[in-house]
């Protein structure tokens, strides 16, 4: 039987492509599968926004060959502003290329694996398939998830074992520098019981319009009494459709921190679910967001309690100028049984021109008693009383609304680890708000 | 020299007149107290002066060395050398203390020249010493979680960092524990000298036992109805307004919304 889909891909060559890689056949079957049944799965519905006629099938082509960098000195000029020579522990991928990996001995030592995800498939076959779409992101959830795991053309995997500790943060730069390419990413980052870690990556485009698409998935696993913070840096170019997935599943006194910078200039949809699944689990999110141009976005973050004692923080900024319309849901969810369980957000929209959009959507589904919760949602302009208040001292007004966005936006770039990508951060919002 | 002029000043808030013909003249050099009860308009004038987004002026003019005050944007006032110590100041998230401080010294400064980072931290650090506040007050965003009294340093610390030539504190005194008034009260003294002149609003006569004042207003139905030396700020704090209202044949002191 042949499938029709409106791809530019056949099964055969999908096929092919697996084999290509040495992908093991769980993961050739998986990919097939879910190439079916991204044919009749229906897309997402993100509450609020209508993306029936968004293109998220049409693409140049599925896989570009881009260079690699036998050395850290021989990164381009581009990827260096945000990678420091330094940086002991880095994957990089040029566009669908793994194109630079290097991990300290001490860390390898200890079995901290970090790789592309097709050399994880190869070399950790066993380990990816406990991980890869099975308890977090399912595949056949919906279209753009089915086509997520059939396409996948990259990503990353990040193994910390048992009580292993990493001080330095980890680094993944996802370098696009093609028009042509499109990004299925798969991510996906272990923290093993009792263990540490801190992840940054970053989506860099360096064109200015793409003609492909963006269709991520981060999984990211805190087992028990482990602790992540997730940084991310989001800077695709205009021109991708991007639909981009990170979901956290968090074990037992468990801790995973998200600290995303969502600075795109495409039409993005952008969801993260954290699933406190183990008592005493806590989830904390901190994303921040600047709109501009007539970009159309979503986010949606989302903390689902399970585990007794959880506590969910979502700390949501968004920044909107010219015809840009964006939607901020924050869904605190609080399943039966998750008693004593905490569930706060805060959601806050600043509008710099009467042409942009935005909406600040807080959502409480609480399902059990003994619980606290709390919400709290503005949409506004900059106070025009503490810019009176800064210009009083002598700052001008454009200087003023400068210094109260960048404060707008602090609690994500003032997290991030990495001074690199700390500045790129604080770079693209001066960018992005002049 | 440097003076402030304000002459027949009438100001409006939301349609409803709270100055109703202002005369004031402040040199360099010169500190000058307005007392006055609650509700005369004496912290709309503080907001006038500083060009306050919801205070209408709608006659009278404001100088600065013949400058016309009314007609510079809030910034440019406060670079002609006008300084607000305010009541409520604004809390600003993600915005550190320090920055905002430094921003504000270098906006007096041309491109290419502005303060050097160990300068001004040797100077925050001195004058953060002056006011007994913690060093850690300066990495904290701007005003966020501070108490009313941590507010009211900070703005006498922004004041000695910024050296206006005219400082109006609109009651600065306000909420402040005695030992607060006396550090605030050093502030303010260290600033004294023939560069400097002060415009202090205040209804309590206690913060004038440590600053000593060249002038005192007393401010009523939206104008200044008595001036005097130090010595009319003693009577005030003696004998209290009734006289004043006898004297001048006023039952109700208050101008508009009190």
């Amino acid at each position: 039987m042949t499938v029709e889909t409106n791809l530019k891909m056949t099964e055969q060559e999908l096929r092919s492509f697996s084999e290509m890689n040495g992908e093991p056949s769980w993961f050739t079957e998986l990919r097939l599968r879910s190439f079916a049944e991204a044919e009749t799965l229906p897309l997402p519905k993100p509450d609020k926004t209508k993306i029936l006629n968004w293109n998220f099938t049409d693409y140049p082509v599925h896989t570009v060959k881009s260079s690699t960098f036998a050395s850290i000195e021989d990164l381009t000029e581009d990827v260096k502003t945000i990678v420091d020579l330094e940086q002991k522990n880095l994957y990089i991928q040029h566009n669908n290329t793994p194109a630079f990996s290097r991990i300290s001995e001490d860390l390898a030592a200890k079995g901290v694996i970090l790789t592309d995800i097709f050399t994880a498939l190869r070399e950790h076959g066993d380990l990816v398939k406990k991980y890869f779409m099975t308890n977090g992101v399912k595949a056949d959830e919906h279209k753009l998830t089915a086509l997520h795991a059939a396409l996948m053309n990259g990503g990353a995997f990040l193994y910390v074992p048992k009580n292993v500790e990493v001080e330095e943060p980890v680094q993944v730069v996802f370098y696009h520098d093609d028009a042509e390419a499109s990004l299925f990413n798969h991510v996906i980052v272990v923290a093993d019981t009792s263990s540490k870690v801190t992840y940054v990556e970053n989506y860099f485009s360096t064109v200015a319009k793409s003609n492909g698409l963006a269709n991520i998935v981060s999984e990211v696993f805190a087992e028990d009494n482990a602790q992540i913070t997730y940084g991310a840096v989001d800077v695709l170019a205009e021109g991708f459709t991007t639909y981009v997935n990170r979901r956290g599943v968090v074990a037992r006194d468990a801790k995973l921190e998200w600290a995303l910078g969502l600075m795109n200039d495409s039409d993005t949809i952008s969801e993260n679910v954290t699933h406190l699944v183990g008592d005493n689990s806590i989830g904390d999110t901190k994303t921040v967001v600047v709109g501009r141009g007539s970009q159309k976005q979503n986010f949606t973050t989302k903390v689902v309690h399970w585990g007794k004692d959880s506590d969910g923080q979502i700390l949501k900024h968004g920044v909107m100028k010219d015809s840009s319309s964006a939607i901020f849901n924050g869904i605190g969810k609080i399943e039966h049984g998750a008693t004593r369980s905490n569930a706060e957000q805060e959601s806050r929209v600043l509008m710099l021109s009467p042409n942009a959009r935005g909406d600040a959507n807080p959502i409480l589904l609480i399902d059990e008693d003994d619980v606290t919760a709390g919400h709290a949602a503005s949409v506004g302009r900059v106070d025009p009383l503490q810019l009176y208040y800064l210009m009083s001292r002598g700052i001008t007004k454009q200087e003023a609304e400068r210094l109260v966005i960048h404060g707008f936006l602090a609690p994500v770039v003032n997290v991030l680890p990495i001074e690199g990508v700390k500045k790129q951060l604080t770079e693209v919002i001066e960018r992005k708000v002049r | 020299m440097s003076t402030l002029v304000i002459k027949d000043l009438h100001v409006e808030i939301e349609g409803k007149e709270i100055l109703k013909g202002v005369n004031l003249t402040i040199n360099t050099s010169e500190i000058h107290a307005i007392m006055g009860p609650n509700g005369t308009g004496k912290s709309t004038l503080a907001s006038a002066i500083m060009g306050h987004p919801k205070y209408e002026v709608t006659s009278g003019s404001i100088t600065l060395d013949g400058e016309d005050v009314l007609d510079m944007e809030v910034d440019e006032r406060a670079r002609a050398g006008l300084f607000l110590a305010m009541q409520y100041p604004s809390e600003i998230s993600g915005v550190t203390n320090a920055d905002f401080m430094r921003s504000a010294m270098n906006a007096r400064r041309e491109e290419g020249d502005e303060i050097s980072l160990m300068k001004f931290i040797r100077e925050l650090d001195s004058k953060m010493e002056v006011l007994d506040m913690d060093q850690d007050m300066a990495q904290r965003y701007l005003n966020e979680g501070f108490s009313g009294g941590e507010k009211k340093r900070n703005e006498i610390l922004q004041m000695m960092m910024i050296k206006p030539t005219i400082a109006v504190l609109d009651e600065i005194d306000s909420g402040l524990d005695i030992d607060a008034l006396k550090v605030v009260s050093d502030g303010i003294n260290q600033m004294k000298g023939e560069d400097f002149g002060c415009l202090i609003i205040t209804h309590y006569q206690r913060l004038l036992n440590y600053i000593t004042p060249d002038h005192v207003h007393v401010m009523m139905q939206g104008r200044v109805v008595k001036s005097g030396g130090a010595e009319l700020a003693h009577k005030l704090e003696a004998e209290g307004y009734d006289w004043i209202k006898q004297e001048l044949g006023i039952e109700d002191e208050t101008v508009g919304q009190a």
